[in-house]
Order: C-alpha cells, then sequence, then structure tokens
C-alpha cells in the first residue's frame, strides 16, 4: 500500500523554532545564529564586541560545543549572562536546546541573545533556533574557495565577516573573491572584514550592530 | 554561567538528527494507516541542502534496526535548484549556485525549489 505524506522532515525543529521567535518577538530581543568552522573566531568576535558595546546594548550569550566550558568561561569574564550547551556529540544546536536555556536568561533585561553555534560550516545551516538572522565569519586562512564548496551557509547567511585579516600577507587568500563567490550565492550579503587580534574593520560591525539591535528594540 | 548537557542517541552526523526526525514522522503514519512494516520511503531533497545521501540512508538503515522499518529503502530524490526573478517575473534553475536572472540579470531573485527536505510517499504492508 502506498501512502502519500509530504512532510518537512525538519518541521518538528522548525515548530519549536518559530515558538522560540515568537517569544523572542514579545520581548523584542534580537537574536543572532552565529557560526563559522570551528577556530574562524566565533568566541573572540562575540569578546570583542561584548567588550565594544556593553555600555549601549545588553547582550547575553548562548555558547555551543561539542564538549568544554571554556568558550562560555570566556565569555563570562566581562560579567554578562551566558550560558554553555554541551551538546554531547551533535554538530549543530537546534530549537529544542535553545529553548532549554530560557530558565537561565531574563529576557527583559537584554537587548540582544547571541547564540555561538558549534564550530561547522554545514550542519548548523541546516537548523533554525528561532534567531532574527544568521551570521557567519569565515577567516583567510581557511581559503577563498568556501563559498564554492558551502553555498547553503553562505546563502544563509545575512552577514559575513571575514576575519583574520591581519594575516593576508602570508596566505594565498583573495578578499576579491570571497566576496565575489559570497555575492554570488546571496547577492544581498552584508560583509565585514575584521581582524579581531589588530582590531581592524571592527568598529564598522559594532556600529552596524548597534543600529541593527536598536532598531529591531524600536519595532 | 549555566551548562546544560545534551546527551548522545545522536551520532557526529547532523544527518541522525534529520533520520530521527523522519523516523518519527513514519512510526506515526505507520500507526495512522495500522502498517506493519515499511517497505520504501520516498525522500525529496533539495540540491540546496546540506544533506548528504549516503549518510542520511546510512543512519536510517542503522536506527531502523530490529523495528518495523527494518530493511526498508530510502529512495531519495534530488530537487534541482530553481529560482523566480521579481523584475522579469521568468523561472529558471540555477546554475553554479549564481543567483542572478540569466534573462535580464537581476539579482532579486526568489527561491522556489531545491530547498526541500521532506518525505513525499511511503509505501507499508
Amino acid at each position: 500500500m502506498k501512502i502519500s505524506v509530504i512532510k518537512n522532515i525538519l518541521e518538528a525543529n522548525d515548530r519549536i523554532a518559530q515558538e522560540n521567535r515568537t517569544i523572542f518577538d514579545e520581548k523584542g530581543l534580537m537574536v543572532i545564529n552565529l557560526m563559522s568552522s570551528p577556530g574562524a573566531g566565533k568566541t573572540c568576535l562575540l569578546e570583542k564586541t561584548v567588550d565594544a558595546l556593553k555600555d549601549d546594548l545588553r547582550i547575553g550569550v548562548i555558547e555551543g560545543d561539542v564538549q568544554s566550558s571554556q568558550d562560555a568561561e570566556r565569555i563570562a569574564k566581562s560579567g554578562i549572562p551566558v550560558v554553555q550547551i554541551n551538546t554531547g556529540g551533535a554538530c549543530h544546536l537546534d530549537g529544542n536546546m535553545i529553548r532549554d536555556t530560557f530558565q537561565e536568561f531574563n529576557f527583559d533585561a537584554l537587548d540582544l541573545l547571541v547564540v555561538e553555534n558549534v564550530g561547522n560550516l554545514v550542519c548548523p545551516a541546516e537548523f533554525k533556533v528561532g534567531e532574527d538572522f544568521k551570521a557567519m565569519i569565515l577567516s583567510v586562512t581557511e581559503g577563498d574557495d568556501k563559498p564554492a564548496k558551502y553555498p547553503l551557509m553562505f546563502h544563509e547567511s545575512k552577514v559575513l565577516l571575514i576575519n583574520k585579516i591581519d594575516l593576508l600577507p602570508y596566505v594565498d587568500c583573495s578578499i576579491e573573491k570571497i566576496r565575489e563567490e559570497a555575492l554570488k550565492i546571496n547577492p544581498h550579503m552584508i560583509m565585514f572584514e575584521i581582524s579581531c587580534k589588530t582590531g581592524e574593520g571592527l568598529e564598522a560591525w559594532y556600529a552596524w550592530l548597534k543600529q541593527e539591535t536598536k532598531s529591531r528594540r524600536s519595532a | 554561567m549555566v551548562i546544560l548537557f545534551w546527551k548522545v542517541r545522536r551520532l557526529f552526523m547532523h544527518e541522525m538528527s534529520i533520520a530521527q526526525n523522519l523516523i518519527e514522522i513514519i512510526k506515526d503514519e505507520m500507526i495512522r494507516h495500522d502498517a506493519k512494516a515499511l517497505k520504501s520511503a520516498l525522500l525529496h531533497v533539495g540540491q540546496l541542502t546540506a544533506i548528504v545521501p549516503e549518510s542520511l540512508s546510512f543512519c536510517f538503515e542503522v536506527m531502523t534496526s530490529g523495528t518495523e522499518m527494518e530493511g526498508a529503502e530510502l529512495i531519495i530524490e534530488i530537487i534541482p535548484l530553481k529560482a523566480m526573478c521579481r523584475e522579469c517575473e521568468k523561472t529558471f534553475e540555477v546554475q553554479d549556485y549564481a543567483f542572478e536572472c540569466p534573462y535580464c540579470g537581476s539579482s532579486d531573485i526568489e527561491t522556489v525549489a531545491g530547498q526541500d527536505l521532506s518525505i513525499v510517499e511511503m509505501e507499508v504492508n
């Protein structure tokens, strides 16, 4: 017997993500799903961003890792609320994991929640967590062929931060090629060239993020 | 600082989570139709997803072993990436992930197919 089904396989997660989203909307909270490969600089970018903006924005962070609480410990030093999720093997965060952190936050006292996903350029792009938008980091040491190799991540991300530009003299990586390839996949992608090490380019990112969060709050 | 632990039933590939979701849907449908065994399931997987069909089939096989779904075949149909241009309203297949209209050059386009991840049909006994 043949049965016609026609169901989105990820509908269970999509539904939970939508429920999360409704809660974030009620609180006027902006939520960013931050993704990259391991070692591209997600936690470092967060440390810098929190330090630069903590007088202007009330920021909370969810750290996703397979194991360890090292990232949450780094963020906790800046005195903002942070929850570490250890996925115990899973290569991505999902809506359910995010929902489990809600009891640990007071969303009324936050403007911006950043979800630092598990380091991976593939899987996290497939699972919504209830975010306003996805942002990704690509470091120049990873190479300029990454947009072509991982199109889904580049297609789904609103923002691309090209990190470690201080290392450009030492690597065979063309920023122009990254920009060109990324814009081919996602013509509306917003890009920042930054170095979390030297601080170059970060001011533009801070200003943009502050503006986006404030307009989200007043929406 | 708070640490929350999530524990296994998941392997290191996200196809495992997807297989888990798929199995839940199939299980519900089998109960609804009073089916005893699953013979096959037809899936539509879009070109613009990060799914490796072989990994999904492997996860499904491992996770259904010893159940009423054991031995069932996953038929995975890859759905090409298609988009519609909002300027000239033509529909086209997206080549090399270039999101630009081949007719008028506009980049104001909307994906209409190729991001699917769905179960379409199943055959049961």
